[in-house]
């Protein structure tokens, strides 16, 4: 049955947010109203944050960290400002925040100190002090998750090919939580003393799955390893305080919490960050340059090479006052608490709603407990991509596929779901469309 | 509703009721191709005669656009030449690229163009096009191992 907004605690006043969104008043598929339940993959941007890129733009736009006119001075002021801004979102101190281009980055940034290392430590060449931490050799173990995003999966692969490390991983059990009291693959069996790193997420971008990442960083750093986060899911949803958290880098992008693409952020220990070999190389992560040898500025600019991409960096900022402003509709919470009591209802309504359809099964925890906001499922007798092509016609636009986390796919035998995530704009009406055009596409397939 | 233009009764029917689907003997060449954005796979075998086409056979899961375009392409290209059947292939390649400007030849194509509509959805022209690049792989693989063995 469907519900009044009135009736779901915790909710934003979804038509106030909404009205902050340009791009949700257009009309998709022959007039439809635009139900965006992507921004799990990307999220919509607010007038606030492509404003604040704009007046960058139009106010002082020149190369931050080089120069030193007025514009040069405004720019730069600006671009470190953002990293104020986030810094003080995640409890973080600026100087611990990296710039980067998205997560994707954000974890090479530190897969790539790992295989840096080890490689200029096998010629003999200079390395920063404490670099041992990141020199691997053959038979040392990544350990990562089988719920991994491939942008967690496929970097420590690589590190392994080129290390001669070993990658394991701890699994996944039926109701999509990590099984991390498996005899064979659980923490006790798979985190052993030749561990170095231990790379997972926190939030699963398809099951929901909140991991319980203090018990596993814990058991990481019982035994010297690294602990690296995949925070894409969880930085945009809920508040994270990386002091709090327990592990050494957490990763996440901009795109994904209403900041502009082009924008990631990678928060590392400083202490872990001073003992890592550069990423890039080139301007303005240099010390010295000489013609045969160079040496590297400290952190954040050690791996901020290039003229970094300020105006995105100055929208995320904007995306993130925009975040710590909301309030609830009931004026309970404010900031990431109350986008995060906004996601929890909204999918504990979802939850239900998909619930009442026959032949609908949803891949991942079926209640609200340590789980966001991202709802994966298979509707039997219909391929994923087919149930996305009917629910777009309808104006829902959902993802479809592995959502790159093919080998989590695999684990539950189906080649492909359909993925539904909710966001601060999206209200139960968006969740009564999709119940509504899931119906639809059972329908026009005649499995119903 | 564009929905019908895309899902015409004939892919529709494809889908539930596949034609020649399963993999058999004797085969000159398998290939298996992957779609990585979805995860939509196919194994295709391809049975050649000297210059006729003599058998198709393939298994794979995916969407009803890309199984059913397996077995309309099974159903289209047995018991024909490869001349023919590459001239088929590469007319159905510029329908799917067409972005809905080409007209379809259905003398060429056969029931292949009721796909004529996915070319509207760019998103799903990897689908329909998934088999028929293998298959077109296949017979490019299976004519050299041909020429391998009469060289030899």
């Amino acid at each position: 049955m469907t519900i009044s907004s009135a009736a779901l605690a915790g909710l934003l006043d979804v038509d106030t947010v909404a009205k902050d969104f340009p791009i949700l008043s257009r009309t998709v598929r022959g007039g439809n109203r635009l139900v965006y339940l992507d921004s799990g993959a990307t999220s919509q941007k607010p007038y606030q944050v492509l404003d604040a890129e704009r007046a960058f733009y139009t106010r002082c736009n020149a190369a931050v960290h080089r120069g030193a006119h007025l514009l040069a001075e405004e720019a730069t002021d600006a671009y470190e400002g953002a990293r104020l801004t986030i810094a003080n979102l995640l409890g973080a101190v600026p100087r611990e925040l990296v710039f980067t281009k998205n997560a994707t980055e954000a974890i090479n940034l530190v897969s790539y100190a790992f295989s840096n290392a080890t490689a200029k430590s096998a010629h003999g060449r200079a390395l920063p002090h404490g670099a041992e931490r990141f020199i691997l050799a053959p038979g040392d173990e990544i350990v990562v998750t089988q719920m991994e995003h491939h942008a967690n999966l496929v970097p420590w692969q690589e590190v392994c090919d080129k290390t001669g490390a070993v990658l394991r991983w701890l699994t996944v059990d039926d109701q999509g939580r990590l099984d991390l009291d498996h005899p064979e693959h659980g923490l006790d069996a798979v985190v052993s003393d030749r561990t170095r790193v231990v790379a997972l997420t926190h939030q699963s971008n398809v099951l929901g799955t909140i991991t319980p990442v203090q018990r596993i960083a814990d058991a990481a750093h019982a035994v010297g390893a690294i602990v690296v986060l995949d925070s894409c899911q969880s930085v945009p949803h809920m508040p994270v305080d990386v002091t709090d958290l327990g592990v050494d880098f957490v990763a996440f992008s901009g795109h994904k919490m209403l900041g502009p693409s082009g924008i990631g952020v990678l928060w590392g220990s400083y202490e872990l960050l001073e003992s890592m070999p550069p990423f890039l190389s080139g301007g303005s992560m240099i010390e010295t340059v000489h013609i045969d040898s160079s040496t590297f500025a400290a952190p954040p600019q050690r791996f901020e090479a290039g003229v970094p991409m300020a105006a995105q960096a100055i929208g995320l900022g904007a995306a993130v006052d925009y975040l710590t402003a909301l309030r609830s509709l009931d004026g309970t919470n404010q900031g990431m608490a109350a986008v995060a009591a906004h996601e929890h209802a909204l999918t504990s309504y979802a939850l239900n709603r998909l619930s009442e359809i026959e032949g609908v099964r949803v891949i991942g925890p079926t209640d609200t407990h340590e789980r966001g906001s991202a709802v994966s499922f298979v509707v039997d007798g219909i391929h994923a991509h087919d149930v996305g092509q009917v629910l777009d016609e309808s104006g829902v636009e959902v993802r479809v596929g592995h959502h790159c986390a093919w080998p989590l796919h695999r684990r539950f035998g189906v080649a492909a779901t359909t993925r539904a995530t909710f966001y601060i704009y999206n209200g139960p009406s968006d969740v009564d469309a999709l119940a509504d055009a899931i119906v639809g596409a059972q329908k026009f397939f005649k499995v119903i | 509703m564009d929905l019908e233009s895309l899902y015409q009764d004939i892919i529709l029917d494809h889908y539930k009721n596949p034609r020649g689907r399963g993999l058999r003997e004797p085969f000159e060449a398998e290939v298996h191709h992957v779609n990585p954005t979805c995860g939509d796979e196919i194994s295709l075998r391809v049975h050649l005669d000297g210059d006729t086409v003599v058998d198709i056979s393939y298994d794979g899961q995916g969407c009803s656009i890309s199984q059913a375009s397996a077995s309309v392409l099974y159903e289209q290209m047995i018991g024909n030449s490869i001349a023919a059947d590459l001239k088929t292939a590469d007319a159905f390649l510029a329908l799917m690229q067409g972005r809905g400007q080409v007209e379809p030849d259905e003398d060429v194509l056969g029931d292949a163009v009721a796909f004529a509509g996915v070319a509207k959805y760019p998103a799903r022209v990897k689908c329909a096009l998934l088999s028929w690049m293998a298959w077109k792989d296949a017979v490019a693989q299976s004519a050299s191992g041909q020429a391998h063995k009469e060289n030899s």
